[in-house]
């Protein structure tokens, strides 16, 4: 069986899951089950100064597929709302309690220096793991000089992580907001703080949808609502994005990186280790769920690890980011050209009118004595793009062929078409 | 009253036990169950469903707009092509027509999405406060329709939306024709067949005529005098004969007038029902005779046909409907006489076992008889064309039509049960109601140019 067990910026825990902070993490209560559940750690619910945070009744909404499954969750939950010292009072306990799990504390205090070093040093005293910097809260703290709106400043960003790394002598990790145009400056200034890890994404600005009778969006508190942070599967592509353009940055290459970002199975959490991800953070799912779910997903994730050869983490972290790279570097020649399993195609036409009406008319139908289709790839005018095998509702029915062209690798900057290519 | 069956006791079924034993076959989806169910759809281009229906229905969107919340736009979406799509989702055979061809209904894809039961979901719910059509500004022209069957309806109502005005002559008191009267009671409950007609009626410009028959209250050359286009929807007024001695005997009737007298009904519980039924037949309206004599408390039910059950024109969801319910299907074996007691009724049947010889049914030497009260004759209908002119021609015994639904008498249109298109089917009726509509707007248009 694979080791799932992991030492992340000089913090152990049995297995890479830990629970983002967020409702799951807020008390002692609910942690202590997410332990018995089997998960590897937690970020304890954002912390702040006394008095706590006064939370709105009605504080998440969703979206949905198609098959009424949450795809996007959104929440206008500030941080917690509980007193200060009750939650330093629990953390201890719980810490004490589960010495072999990660418990990471994150924090929010205004930007001023003493408000930062007040509150590290209460942490501190708890036997908690690790500070985690919340510079990502979309919603409600911005408004108060706090959350994204530090994020958002890469020089806030530094100076804080600063104030932390100097005041306490625990790992920190800064979680990064989304809601940024180039995530890599937040990141770069939070390493030049010194920090020991950065956690990415927090929650996206969102809009979920809107009750349309009362003309208003959702979660709808009384008559009006709010944006709110959004997270769960429709982020996971955002976040990977973020973590992958973190991991292939030059100046913060080798760092350590904390996934997050709709993290539901343990493919996703494989894809975020893969680009570089250390340990994951999981929230959206547990909440729809329960904490069950860490399961199926220690299992899923150490059988795949069998299976491929890696008897560790390590050995596969960050294996696909030397793949990832800016698409001038992209192989011009390469060629992939649909092929459609007939014995597989259930004749439903959804490729041939996505390429008929929107890309290359390149899938025939052919009507049959029997009145009925099928349908073929007309290999000159397929152009590789995958959109039929996109929309193809069976599973391995069309796949895209690489071809043999014969041709070496060459890519946009030493394309002969390009008139700015390098050589 | 049903009088070749008077002698025999009335239902031993308790009334509460008949309701449920007649109540709706397949109960509708519920909201939650449309909504999973409409999410199966794989929204196919040129779809496969949509070939197989005989109505054109666009299958697709109507049920895209089920998942999508908008009710109202599937039924108008059923309805723009068949404005009994209510008694269709029913009565049709989904599963040899859209179901059957459904891409779900392949092994690997569990199965086929649940058309029928979401286009009822549609069209029940839609909101019928307004009816959804318009008609086009008044063409002037009158057209007469004989039959009030799903032909004739769906005929009716697009004349009138392409702004004709239309008479019915409808031969029974109640319009709807097999709907109303021919259809087993537990697939068409709560009297929609009646309530779908007023739904379909609220289009305007559609007066219906009852009680008014060709060659009793109404002649074919009268009509074509008086109306621009007629269109025959007669259906089949007549059963045929197993051509036995004793036919006539108590105990002795057809399906037909039985499940009429059954659906016209409002006291099952005074309805004759022998102990033992025989049912002659292979068609749905043997099985509905037979299923439904069951249900009324018949102790033994046999369904007796001369060839094998893959010869059947009952599909295989209505045999198994007949087995489920206890009948007892006997193939190969041919009626060869009916056997009175000794007051001259019914007793039971002889039957003689047949064979198959080179494609050719053949008697062997070998018979049985079968014990009954009641002989019940569901051999099929036959079109009764004695009231129609002779340049009407015929062709296998029933209306020759061109693929416009033209008969070979200018100015008279056919389609339904009438005609020799098609196996019969409601949903085919509809279909060719709605193009003989179009055929004779284009006739009396292109007229009305020169």
């Amino acid at each position: 069986m694979a080791d799932l067990s992991i030492e992340f910026a000089g913090i152990k825990a049995p297995n890479p899951f830990w629970l983002a902070s967020a409702p799951p993490t807020d008390k002692q209560y609910n942690v202590e089950r997410a332990f018995e559940a089997g998960w590897g750690g937690v970020v304890w619910k954002t912390l702040g100064e006394d008095p706590a945070a006064v939370n709105v009744s009605s504080r998440y909404s969703a979206s949905y597929d198609a098959h009424g499954d949450v795809v996007g969750f959104n929440n206008i939950e500030l941080i917690t709302d509980r007193p200060l010292e009750v939650n330093l009072r629990e953390i201890e306990e719980t810490k004490r309690n589960w010495p072999d799990r990660a418990l990471i504390v994150s924090l929010m205090v205004p930007c001023e220096e003493d408000a930062w070093k007040r509150i590290v040093k209460q942490v501190e005293q708890t036997g908690a793991d690790g500070l985690e910097l919340n510079f990502g809260c979309p919603h409600g703290m911005p408004e108060r000089g706090m959350g994204a709106a530090v994020g958002q400043v890469p020089e806030y960003v530094e100076m804080v992580t600063r104030w932390c790394k100097q005041y306490s002598s625990l790992p920190v990790m800064v979680k990064m907001t989304p809601n940024v145009t180039d995530v890599r400056h937040p990141a770069r200034a939070a390493f030049r703080g010194g920090a020991d890890a950065v956690s990415l994404i927090n929650t996206v600005n969102s809009i979920t949808g809107l009750d349309l009778d009362r003309m208003v969006a959702r979660p709808i508190v009384g008559s009006q609502s709010t944006h709110g942070g959004m997270c769960g599967p429709a982020v996971k592509p955002i976040a990977l994005n973020m973590l992958a353009e973190i991991a292939r940055d030059p100046e913060t290459a080798g760092k350590r990186l904390c996934g997050i970002g709709g993290i539901s199975n343990w493919r996703d959490a494989a894809e975020f280790i893969a680009l570089g991800a250390g340990s994951v953070q999981v929230c959206t799912a547990a909440m729809l769920h329960g904490f069950r779910i860490v399961e199926g997903m220690k299992d899923g994730l150490s059988r795949w690890m069998d299976e491929k050869g890696y008897a560790r983490i390590e050995d596969f972290r960050g294996l696909a980011v030397p793949n990832t790279t800016d698409w001038k570097y992209l192989d011009i020649n390469y060629k992939s050209i649909a092929q459609i399993d007939q014995d597989k195609c259930i004749n439903c036409g959804r490729c041939h009118i996505a390429c008929e009406d929107t890309s290359h008319q390149a899938i025939n139908k052919l009507l049959q004595a029997d009145g009925s289709n099928i349908y073929t790839v007309n290999d000159d005018e397929c152009v590789g793009c995958n959109l039929c095998e996109i929309t193809c509702p069976v599973d391995q029915c069309i796949t895209m062929v690489p071809q043999e062209t014969g041709l070496p690798y060459m890519n946009w900057t030493q394309d002969p078409r390009n008139p700015y290519r390098e050589a | 009253m049903i009088e070749p069956l008077k002698h025999l006791a009335n239902t031993p079924v308790k009334p509460e036990t008949l309701e449920l034993k007649f109540s709706d076959i397949a109960p509708p989806l519920t909201e939650r169950q449309a909504a999973l169910e409409s999410a199966r759809c794989l929204y196919c281009y040129d779809a496969p469903c949509v070939n197989a229906c005989p109505s054109d229905i666009d299958i697709p969107e109507f049920i895209r707009q089920i998942a999508q919340d908008n009710v109202n736009g599937a039924a108008k979406t059923i309805w723009s092509e068949n404005i009994l799509g209510g008694s269709c989702a029913r009565v049709c055979p989904t599963e040899i027509l859209c179901e059957q061809s459904c891409v779900r209904n392949k092994t690997d894809e569990c199965a086929p999405v649940l058309i029928g039961q979401l286009q009822r979901y549609a069209t029940d719910n839609a909101d019928k406060s307004a009816h959804p059509f318009a008609r086009a500004e008044s063409t002037g022209k009158r057209i007469t329709i004989v039959g009030a069957g799903p032909a004739g309806l769906s005929c009716a109502h697009r004349l009138a939306m392409l702004g004709h005005d239309v008479v019915i002559h409808e031969a029974q008191a109640k319009s709807g024709g097999l709907n109303e009267y021919g259809i087993a009671s537990y697939k068409m409950t709560d009297d929609f067949a009646q309530k779908e007609v007023e739904f379909l009626l609220g289009i305007g410009g559609i007066e219906i005529v009852y009680n008014s028959a060709l060659g009793r209250e109404i002649s074919l050359s009268a009509l074509q005098s008086e109306f621009d286009a007629v269109f025959l929807a007669i259906g089949l007024g007549s059963t045929r004969t197993l051509a036995l001695g004793h036919e006539e005997a108590p105990g002795v009737m057809t399906a037909v007038d039985y499940i009429r007298e059954l659906r016209q009904s409002d006291d099952l519980t005074a309805l004759p029902v022998p102990e033992n039924a025989i049912v002659i037949g292979a068609g749905n309206t043997a099985i509905d005779m037979a299923v439904q004599i069951k249900r009324l408390g018949a102790e033994q039910v046999y369904l007796v046909y001369r060839r094998g059950e893959e010869a059947m024109s009952a599909t295989d969801h209505e045999q198994a409907l007949a087995r489920d319910e206890g009948v007892q299907i006997r193939t190969w074996a041919r009626p060869a006489e009916i056997e009175l007691d000794n007051e001259g009724k019914v007793a039971g049947m002889r039957f003689v076992r047949t064979a198959e010889d080179g494609g050719k049914l053949v008697d062997t030497d070998r018979s049985f008889s079968l014990k009954a009260e009641a002989i019940f004759k569901a051999i099929g209908q036959t079109l009764v064309s004695d009231e129609l002119d002779p340049a009407i021609e015929l062709s296998g015994g029933k209306l020759l039509v061109d693929e416009s639904l033209h008969t070979t008498l200018t100015g008279v249109y056919a389609g339904g049960d009438c005609t020799g298109i098609g196996q019969n089917l409601t949903v085919e009726a509809v279909q060719q109601g709605k193009k003989a509509a179009e055929s004779i707007h284009q006739d009396l248009m292109a007229a009305g140019d020169k």
